[in-house]
């Protein structure tokens, strides 16, 4: 009976075995047929597809999206201008063809250089340009000669321009030509084909995180050809689709004048609607101008902008980590009294200083503050009330009260290139330092955490977000760059709805407590002198913050002396009963924030909540004094 | 001194099938005639990729079914695990998570599936012989799908069906009663429409593209259009090699892997195809005889999905390349440029060749 089986099975396996066969039989049979058909019955059909396709396809490149302002001022925008163009595998002799162009066109090393790169990089039957933005005198010149040059043509490229230069150039971006890299993320987001023909990526900034609302789709043409590869004739054209346009919560206008403020100070501010999380304005200085990007940035234009020593192509409103100084005392004042450890009353006696383990930590000013209750704290900015309070609070609660609030970590605003910062924590001390000595935390080490100093490090977009939520109360939105995106196919706005991300916990009577002390910084504090005469009720609070030693990575000793000057810290809201605009300036070695840094918030202020300008637009006259001597 | 040559005949030769190895061979030389045409600079990594190809053929011809058989269920498991992993924590890459990042090394474990799921299989059927009762198929079908839906879900569409294949023609081979094989066949035509709906996007414009792949020639109609171009302005006796227009001029992405069949009918013509189409057939008529020989249930199963493996390549490449198979990422066996696939199909010769040598000893 088993034999039988076992004889059985075998003659299944086998049938099974022919049944398979035949199938490989069949399958391939189907196979053969199929290369029948296209190579020996449809050959001529596709010998004569074969013989048009270097020249059939054209792919046409849409119109890049525009990015407009909140009140439509056009921020980026494209022309159209002619190139010169070379098909290498249409042209017999390369460089001979190149040397007979120069003689009437100009073409200089570099465009030869970089044509040789860009060869390297493309496929041969693609047209590549060796010279952009002819002028009309060379387009004559060429046209007349066109017939001694197979292989090459004009034609009209879009190039993207900034039409304000550099201006809010780190929020824009720039777009540069394609690279490898680039390549990874439009297969990534299955977008080959829509890039056939296109140079340009977004490389930073909106350009750059909104690159697939700015491509738009390709269009093609399918086009005939003569012997040198010239168009002739159009066959059939389906139309590109012009890219997304982008309308911005920033304005314009108060984005210049808060660039403007800065004179030539370095720095950085972010200006946010409380109520949403719209960026009105977010200023990195210096900038840069992005139209240098457009046409492949020249090497020495590359050279400059990357060894500067201002460093111009930092984003510090994103990317700087700056210590806050005492703009951290207000959220350190409301962390106590959340915490139950300070009631507002509550008093201390600042004898100059706080005695803790023999080590004295010093106030600002000499023989002390005397009587200090809360209010006063934050007004004066007394140090000595938070050692103390910091001694009192402990590490944990103030690295979970920040956390919460948002310091020490990414905001989410919609370009790349944000920076974490240090939010410090015996957490973090452990995973930041390798030696098992450095990774204790130290009590020491809460009390200058306590006025902002210490490993304390937040970007300038933290504590405009973190501001920016007091003064709404305690809602915390993401911030955001983009209004709506316009969609031009069907006109369809989508805005981009506000994100409130939390809720934060707080008792509505510390809140109000924290917001009169900073009303109060404004109206007879620091801030007093920067506010004089303004026809609103602000609220705000100075900041000065000293540069450690570990920043003096440049070793000119010419510099050394400014580079070594602290930071300038300023944040604020207004009007402070109904907020509208909430912000953060930093003015990096810009000495006092209150000197510095509060005046360039006024012009803010002023501009955005009665619509006055600067005088001539020029920075004040006591910005202007702080400017740096050197 | 002849002893000696004995020894090293036994040891390095003996194993060796030669008809085996000479279509592999001849596939081979075919593929680097190709690969110098689709692309002359890969050559160099060419020869390595060769390399290591033959020496795991020749490694696995080594070893004896018995120890195929040890290890079935633990690669199948570990197969298993990893694509769980995959699952989890995978690199996502081109929308997909394929790859399993470990640090120093990234693996795709789909491709480790290819063997181990046949390995499996056969080992299941082995183990059950003579005892089938309906919750074998069953069982069968459950080792069979679990991974083919974990491939198919990253979405790797391609790997999936060349999984999914290799398992089938064990459970086909076992013996599954036809009424069965025509009854699902039926399901599936039933259950198209849905699984339509269950498609990726991207799917489906593939499997549409097939119908009309003039209606997005720039995009996803690119691939289907420029490859039926090349094949069909090949014609009889092809362009010569090097010559292909369509090749040369870069109109066929991807023509030095998945789409190198596209450079080789266009330089070689239907001539050319004519003689791929019989390597193929040789090889895997060698592997069916290997099958009908060998001799446990384990081996015989083993070697004739092995060899159906060969064929589903073979076919899906073709097919999909001429433009009667929606477009997957399957290579052509032996042919196409890419270490990861021709170690695969080089283990399995290898298996096959192991099967052969050891078809006189009664296994128990």
């Amino acid at each position: 009976m088993q034999i039988k089986d076992a004889q059985e099975g075998l003659e299944q396996f086998n049938r099974r075995v022919a049944s398979a066969g035949a199938l490989v039989l069949v399958c391939f049979a189907i196979l053969f047929g199929r290369f029948f058909w296209l190579q020996v019955i449809q050959h001529d059909y596709y010998r004569t597809r074969a013989e048009d396709n270097r020249i059939s396809l054209v792919p046409i490149v849409p119109n890049r999206g525009l990015i407009v302002d909140r009140n439509g001022e056009v921020l980026a925008r494209n022309y159209s201008a002619y190139t010169l163009e070379i098909t290498p595998s249409q042209v017999p002799d390369l460089e001979a063809t190149i040397d007979a162009l120069a003689e009437f066109i100009t073409i200089e090393a570099k465009d030869r250089k970089r044509f040789r790169k860009l060869m390297e990089e493309s496929k041969r039957f693609e047209s590549l340009p060796i010279r952009t933005r002819l002028t009309d005198e060379e387009v004559a010149k060429f046209i007349a000669r066109r017939y001694r040059f197979p292989g090459v043509d004009i034609k009209a490229r879009l190039f993207r321009q900034y039409p304000k230069g550099a201006f809010a150039s780190h929020v824009l971006g720039y777009i540069g030509r394609i690279t490898e890299r680039d390549l990874a993320r439009i297969e990534d987001n299955e977008q080959e084909a829509n890039y056939r023909g296109t140079d340009y990526f977004g490389k930073s900034g909106l350009e750059q995180h909104y690159e697939f609302e700015l491509h738009g789709t390709s269009g093609f043409e399918q086009v005939e050809v003569d012997a040198g590869g010239r168009a002739v004739r159009s066959l059939a054209r389906v139309a590109p689709v012009p890219g997304n346009n982008l309308t911005l919560t920033l304005d314009a206008k108060l984005q210049e004048i808060a660039e403007q403020a800065f004179g030539d100070r370095r720095g950085a501010l972010v200006a946010i609607e409380p109520s949403t999380g719209g960026i009105l304005a977010l200023v990195s200085v210096p900038n840069y101008d992005p139209n240098l990007f457009v046409d492949g940035i020249a090497a020495v234009d590359w050279q400059a902008l990357n060894e500067a020593a201002d460093k111009p192509m930092i984003n510090r409103a994103l990317n700087g980590a700056y210590p806050p100084g005492s703009t951290f005392k207000p959220f350190m004042a409301l962390a106590a009294l959340h915490y139950g450890k300070r009631r507002p009353e509550q008093a201390i006696v600042d004898p100059g200083g706080f005695n803790f383990g023999g080590h004295f930590f010093r106030d600002d000013k000499k023989g002390g503050h005397g009587l200090v209750d809360m209010y006063k704290s934050i007004v004066v900015s007394c140090d000595t009330y938070y050692y103390m309070l910091a001694n009192d609070m402990g590490i944990d609660a103030i690295a979970a009260f920040m956390g919460e609030l948002g310091l020490g970590s990414k905001t989410g605003i919609d370009i790349e290139g944000e920076s974490e910062g240090v939010l410090p924590s015996p957490a973090w001390k452990k995973k930041r330092f390798k030696r098992p000595e450095q990774q204790k935390w130290y009590a020491g080490e809460t009390i200058s955490i306590g006025i902002g100093q210490g490993y304390n490090a937040y970007t300038p977009i933290q504590l405009a977000q973190a501001v920016a939520t007091l003064a709404n109360d305690g809602v915390m939105f993401r911030p955001h760059l983009v209004k709506y995106i316009t969609d031009t196919k069907s006109g369809e706005k989508r805005f981009i709805e506000p994100q409130p991300i939390k809720k934060l916990p707080w008792k509505q009577e510390h809140i109000d407590v924290i917001k009169r002390a900073m009303i109060g910084v404004n109206k007879e504090g620091t801030g007093a002198r920067a506010f004089a005469g303004a026809e609103y009720v602000s609220a705000g609070k100075t900041g000065t913050a000293q540069v450690f030693s570990y920043k003096g990575a440049e070793h000119k000793t010419e510099t050394m002396k400014a580079h070594l000057r602290d930071h300038a810290l300023f944040i604020a809201f207004a009007p402070a009963d109904q907020p509208k605009i909430a912000l953060a300036v930093l003015v990096e070695n810009g000495g006092f924030g209150a000197q510095a840094a509060a005046p360039i918030a006024r012009q803010v202020f002023d501009y955005y909540l009665l619509g006055k300008l600067p005088k001539g637009m020029a920075p004040t006259d006591e910005a202007a004094v702080e400017a740096d001597p050197e | 001194m002849s002893e000696w040559l004995h020894k090293i005949w036994r040891m390095v030769v003996a194993p060796i099938d030669w008809p085996l190895l000479g279509f592999t061979a001849l596939l081979l030389i075919l593929a680097t005639v190709a690969l110098a045409s689709a692309s002359p600079e890969r050559l160099g990594a060419h020869f390595i990729n060769l390399g290591v190809a033959l020496l795991v053929m020749r490694a696995v011809a080594q070893l004896p079914p018995q120890r195929l058989m040890h290890i079935a269920v633990p690669v199948y498991l570990l197969g298993l695990l990893l694509l769980i992993a995959v699952a989890l924590f995978g690199d996502v890459s081109k929308g997909a998570r394929r790859w399993l990042n470990l640090g120093f090394m990234r693996i795709q474990p789909s491709e480790l599936m290819k063997i181990a799921m046949p390995l499996m299989l056969a080992w299941y059927f082995q183990k059950r012989e003579g005892l089938l009762v309906w919750r074998d198929w069953f069982v069968a079908t459950l080792l069979l799908l679990v991974p083919v839906a974990l491939i198919a879900r990253q979405p790797d569409l391609g790997t999936a069906v060349l999984v999914f294949a290799a398992g089938f023609f064990v459970i086909f081979l076992a013996g599954l009663s036809w009424k069965v094989i025509f009854g699902l066949l039926g399901l599936a035509a039933a259950a198209a429409p849905f699984a339509w709906n269950l498609l990726h996007d991207y799917q489906r414009q593939r499997i549409l593209m097939l119908l009309d792949p003039e209606k997005d020639p720039l995009g996803k109609g690119f691939h289907i259009i420029q490859s039926t171009i090349a094949i069909g302005s090949g014609g009889l006796f092809g362009k010569g090699w090097g010559q292909g227009t369509q090749a040369q001029l870069e109109f066929i992405p991807e023509r030095h892997t998945d789409f190198i069949f596209a450079v080789w009918s266009e330089e070689f013509g239907l001539v050319g195809n004519a003689v791929l189409l019989i390597l193929y057939l040789l090889l895997i008529g060698r592997g069916l005889q290997i099958a009908l020989q060998a001799p446990t249930l384990f081996t015989r199963l083993l070697a004739g999905a092995v060899t159906l493996i060969f064929f589903t390549y073979a076919f899906v490449n073709m097919g999909m390349v001429s433009g009667i198979l929606p477009v997957v990422g399957v290579p052509l066996p032996l042919v196409s440029y890419g270490g990861t696939a021709l170690v695969t199909l080089c283990l399995g010769i290898g298996i096959l060749m192991s099967i052969h040598k050891n078809r006189m000893l009664v296994q128990k």
